[in-house]
């Protein structure tokens, strides 16, 4: 009997170190991107880091400046969000209003599958078949511009904005709606005039989620958008992302050279913004109505 | 009027169904392209023989089993911390502070970019604990990139488990982890299993988080432990579609196809299994 509580006494210690593990694993890796990162800014200033319109980090000296980086994944990010916006809180009005219950289910398994298909593959599809076309039709001297990337990763934010926009749509309590229909509206404008504006918050943070998921995104960003590290002019120009420029480079950095440090400076500023986006989207998502 | 509104409605659901169809349909598409262009390359030498001629020919098996050892890996190191915080979260845990910062932390590890996680992995594994780049490195990495998933399905599994159960099992004089082994984890197996599933797919379809950690570029043997490195197949697709040139088209697309059935047979696996799980739920 004594030998049971020890044992569950050791199992339930165990069960709370690893529930609280999380908390120490999202640590950890803040820890280890400052512990690699900071050392740049004794290097050059902060300002002049993020600020500086000029990246050439194996020129003598290097000049670090991810002002270019950082407006090409905004670019990116901002063509994506126009087009996936939209159509992802479209489609899940669709599925959650609209759609009869078997295709339903159909629908929000084919969802998952997009989601599912790996980066790499998307941008491999990206290369051979949309590059030429955006060539083609805009008659570019080259597809790999900022454009193409965010035709492409529009379809990987859209997974996210529907399943995060259609449960916010799905938890609307029931009476809302039938208040609207017994007053004599008609199901479409019980959804533009009452479900929408009461799921509102929800819809934000499907919104801010698809679009970190977009900012994060790597390598079909790296595959299609060309990889000049330029302030762009138009989003018919190659552009390079911040996740890019790591990707691309870290594996030619000297390990504790100026250039690895920037790269990992990078990442803490990846892991900020996605930190910003996660925890705006998780107050809206807990708005209490 | 009723007339107007009821046109309304109709163009307005229109283009919902529109935009649903837009979504579809890339991954329709997607899928016919790759079978399409992919299964011609598809054959038993294609599956079971190293890379030959700077990757031009031969083919792909040191990805194949870089991949699998890597997921495996992976899972072994997620699947025991994410079910023990999994019931943590769904039987331990009250309303509280501590609760909810685990709540965030886990949305942020969820969100956090996949080329981070690389940083991640080199700096801690590769540099910091002296694995090298390894397969060691690399499961860890993926490892730990997919606890949310694990995590957050598993929780929704056992939390499905009606109140009850617990209950009669705690009435009939059974502790609190007798009743969790024998009778909520039991119930909710299915659901962990979805969860489980769905984190093999996500860490076999990675390509960022491996590729400082484990990923060999051109390896044409297979590991013979966890501190080699390794092959991979999505880092393969990358690699032969833009670091390699004269590449066989055809090659690409049947590298493409691997990875992609891989990926989504997994995924079809655990949507069948949560589908027929919820048929059959009993309460």
């Amino acid at each position: 009997m004594i030998m049971r509580k020890f044992k569950e006494f050791i199992i339930e210690k165990l069960i709370f170190c690893c529930g609280t593990a999380v908390i120490f694993f999202v640590a950890l890796i803040f820890l280890f991107l400052l512990k690699e990162g900071l050392a740049l800014f004794k290097i050059i200033s902060v300002p002049s880091f993020l600020l500086g319109k000029n990246w050439y980090p194996i020129s003598e000296p290097p000049q670090l400046g991810i002002l270019p980086l950082i407006l090409g994944s905004l670019y990116v990010t901002f063509g994506a969000a126009i087009i996936s916006i939209p159509i992802g809180v479209a489609c899940a009005v669709y599925i959650a209003e609209v759609a009869p219950k078997n295709i339903k289910e159909v629908l929000k398994s084919g969802i998952e599958l997009l989601a599912a298909i790996p980066s790499v593959v998307l941008g491999f599809i990206g290369m051979v078949t949309l590059v030429p076309w955006v060539k083609h039709t805009f008659g570019l001297p080259t597809g790999l511009t900022a454009v193409s990337g965010s035709i492409i990763l529009a379809f990987m934010a859209m997974p996210t904005i529907v399943s995060v926009a259609e449960d916010a749509l799905y938890s609307v309590p029931r009476a809302y709606k039938e208040g609207a229909l017994a007053l004599g509206a008609t199901h479409w404008q019980a959804v533009y005039r009452v479900i929408l504006p009461a799921a509102s918050s929800g819809i934000l943070a499907a919104v801010m989620l698809g679009i970190g998921r977009v900012i994060g995104e790597t390598m079909a960003v790296m595959m299609i958008t060309g990889n000049s590290a330029v302030i762009p002019s138009s989003i018919l120009q190659p552009v390079r992302t911040l996740t890019a420029t790591i990707a691309a480079e870290m594996g030619e950095a000297v390990v504790g050279s100026e250039h690895y440090f920037a790269l990992f400076a990078i990442g803490i500023v990846l892991f900020l913004i996605s930190f910003a986006v996660n925890v705006t989207a998780d107050l809206f998502l807990h708005k209490k109505r | 009027m009723k007339l107007n509104s009821q046109r309304t409605q109709n163009i307005a659901f229109f283009f919902l169904f529109l935009a649903t169809f837009l979504v579809v349909l890339p991954v329709g598409l997607i899928v016919l392209v790759i079978i399409q262009k992919g299964l011609p390359a598809i054959n038993w030498q294609f599956l079971t023989d190293i890379p030959r001629q700077g990757m031009r020919a031969g083919g792909i098996f040191p990805a194949i089993v870089g991949t699998i050892y890597l997921v495996a890996g992976a899972i072994i190191f997620a699947l025991p911390i994410g079910l023990l915080a999994a019931i943590y979260l769904s039987e331990y845990s009250k309303d509280t502070l501590l609760t909810r910062i685990i709540k965030l932390a886990i949305v942020n590890l969820a969100g956090v970019p996949s080329v981070v996680y690389g940083l991640f992995g080199l700096a801690l594994f590769v540099i910091f604990l002296k694995f090298g780049a390894s397969i060691l490195s690399g499961s860890l990495t993926l490892g730990i990139m997919i606890l949310p998933i694990i995590i957050t399905t598993s929780r929704e599994a056992l939390e499905s488990v009606p109140y009850s159960f617990r209950e009669v099992s705690l009435s009939l004089g059974a502790s609190k982890w007798q009743t969790i082994r024998h009778i909520v984890l039991p119930n909710a197996i299915p659901g962990i299993l979805t969860g489980t599933i769905l984190g093999l797919g996500r860490a076999a379809g990675e390509t960022a988080p491996i590729l400082f950690t484990v990923a060999a570029f051109y390896l044409p043997r297979l590991p013979e432990s966890i501190f080699d490195q390794a092959m991979a197949l999505p880092y393969h697709l990358y690699v032969i579609s833009t670091q390699v040139p004269n590449v066989d088209e055809k090659t690409r697309y049947g590298t493409a196809l691997v990875l992609l059935t891989l990926v989504l047979v997994m995924n079809l696996v655990a949507i069948i299994i949560r589908y027929q799980f919820r048929k059959k739920k009993k309460w």
